[in-house]
């Protein structure tokens, strides 16, 4: 029977009901803006300084150490120029796996004069502690590492990265859009500096999110404007936005518990189905230090885009780090440096779990995968008698 | 709804047409290579100088997919000059056009029928240089396109 299953939460998710219920009279009656000296006015800044607080709150932060931006890239970029910007140059250290937001910032500020280390990782994704160390100069300003990979899932040893920067005198930034009310996060005990995420990551809406700046710690401004954000982000607040950015994130966070229990069952099951019934396909990602709802595989000798049309005939919605499925026609830097070899970067695949989604949806994932992976493969000349042209040679 | 492909190149990608391999070949081609996402095979049965048979290969993209599919269709049944002068134009144009980002595949389309004649020529003992050309330099990515 068809269905329509949704497996592609890491790249947006639904906004949650009450999410949606809590915004809706900021778009209406309470309309004013924070900054009017009248009630209507007053009504939606305390919307915003309560929506402060509850995001603070989910990351273990005070709530004047959150400031909200226009979503995850924002912060990113925002985090990497203003150290620049305030350390008056410097060496930065991030890695090869970060998500385009910063991997693009470094590239533009190693433009500019700002000398960046690209960490590489290892197979599974995993920065190494001791490599980080060694990359570390007498001038570096900042160490960016993501908290969750996007394609693959990976979990950084984030409490410790932020611990060998305190020691050695360093900010720490690191973006958790995939992380933040997905993976517990407490700022103070990881020693994190500053922190970007975004709200349509945790069932919240499109277009909002926040960068936690560490007490002490206030960046330059970034968008240049009004005294909103204390003076450092302008622009009238997207009232709605940031009140369904506190709801979700906190909703999600009280939900962390019993979601993820399900969510790693599911995605367990996903796993264990899929590489058991198919043959040549892997995982890619750490087995475990994973989120709890991502599943990244490869399948040999076939493209992503072709696995996409057909589940995307067959209701199932998923992505894929193949070239052809973007503009640059190139393989996903993200499974090149974990070190795969583009000819396999080409057949990935990654189905992502949300709260939305049920055991039914995993048995019709389960279903549906295997018999399109041997329909592309038995049209594909790298295939042949039941395995890689490769194998049989 | 804006869809990445037109219906027609939905259509040959979900139900490819001469899908297969020909046993009775007596021309065969392949362009393209794995580290670039596609890769296509063509297999026809040529007989007095008319593409009898035709059956393709190939691993790629949903336009990699359609391309092939389409080629196949325009070259079955003619003769092999016809063929030769199929271009990738008129593969995109019978699939009512093809993204940007795409046209390479379409590219590669029209270079695997040329791959299976100078096949053909090479086995007759006659230089296909003359006849088909030399396109033949597909270790690159055409990312260009």
């Amino acid at each position: 029977m068809s269905r329509f299953v949704y497996a592609d939460n890491a790249a947006t998710t639904s906004v949650a009901p009450e999410v949606f219920e809590a915004m809706k009279p900021y778009f209406t009656e309470h309309f004013g803006n924070p900054s009017g000296h009248y009630s209507i006015g007053y009504t939606t800044k305390d919307a915003i300084t309560e929506a402060r607080a509850k995001v603070a709150a989910a990351i273990g932060a005070n709530a004047d150490e959150i400031y909200f931006t226009g979503g995850g890239s924002e912060a990113d970029n925002w985090a990497l120029k203003g150290v620049v910007e305030r350390k008056k140059g410097g060496h930065i250290i991030t890695t090869t796996i970060e998500h385009h937001a910063l991997l693009r910032s470094g590239e533009w500020l190693a433009k500019n004069n700002v000398d960046v280390t690209f960490l590489p990782v290892d197979e599974y994704g995993k920065v190494s502690l001791e490599e980080l160390e060694k990359a570390i100069r007498e001038d570096t300003i900042l160490v960016s590492v993501m908290m969750a990979n996007n394609e693959i899932a990976t979990i950084q040893p984030v409490a410790e990265i932020g611990a060998l920067c305190k020691e050695k005198g360093i900010l720490f930034h690191t973006d958790a859009v995939q992380a933040a009310g997905h993976i517990p996060i407490d700022v103070k005990a990881m020693n994190i500096d500053l922190l970007s995420m975004a709200a349509h990551k945790f069932r919240g809406p499109k277009g909002v999110g926040a960068l936690y700046m560490r007490k002490g710690l206030k960046l330059p401004a970034f968008i240049h404007g009004g005294g909103q954000e204390k003076g450092i982000r302008g622009g009238t607040e997207n009232v709605p936005g940031i009140v369904g950015m506190g709801v979700a994130l906190e909703m999600a966070v009280k939900n962390m518990p019993e979601n993820n229990d399900r969510l790693t069952k599911m995605r367990d099951r996903l796993i264990k189905g899929i590489t058991e019934t198919v043959p040549y396909s892997y995982l890619t990602g750490h087995p475990t230090d994973r989120l709890p709802g991502t599943a990244s595989f490869i399948f040999e000798c076939i493209e992503g885009e072709s696995i996409l049309l057909w589940l995307d005939m067959v209701g199932i919605c998923a992505s894929t780090g193949s070239a052809c499925d973007s503009d640059s026609l190139d393989p996903s830097h993200v499974l090149l440096g974990i070190g795969l070899p583009a000819e396999r970067a080409h057949g990935s695949l990654r189905l992502s779990l949300g709260e939305i989604n049920t055991e039914e949806d995993v048995d019709y994932l389960l279903e549906q995968i295997p018999p399109i992976i041997q329909r592309l493969r038995n049209m594909s000349p790298l295939w042949e008698n039941d395995k890689p042209k490769e194998v049989n040679n | 709804m804006s869809q990445m492909y037109s219906d027609k190149v939905m259509d040959h990608f979900a139900n490819p047409r001469n899908v297969g391999e020909l046993e009775d070949a007596n021309a065969v081609g392949e362009v393209g290579n794995a580290k670039c996402g596609d890769i296509m095979k063509m297999y026809m049965k040529i007989e007095d100088g008319v593409i009898e048979d035709v059956k393709f290969k190939t691993y790629g993209c949903g336009a990699a997919v359609a391309t092939s599919s389409m080629a196949t269709e325009m070259v079955k049944g003619k003769t092999v000059e016809e063929a030769l002068a199929l271009t990738n134009r008129a593969v995109a144009d019978a699939l009512d056009g093809l993204p940007p980002v795409k046209m390479h595949c379409s590219v590669l389309a029209e270079e695997a029928i040329k791959a299976a004649l100078t096949d053909y020529y090479t086995r007759q003992g006659i230089d296909p240089e003359p006849i088909v050309g030399c396109n033949m330099d597909c270790d690159h990515c055409h990312h260009e396109h």
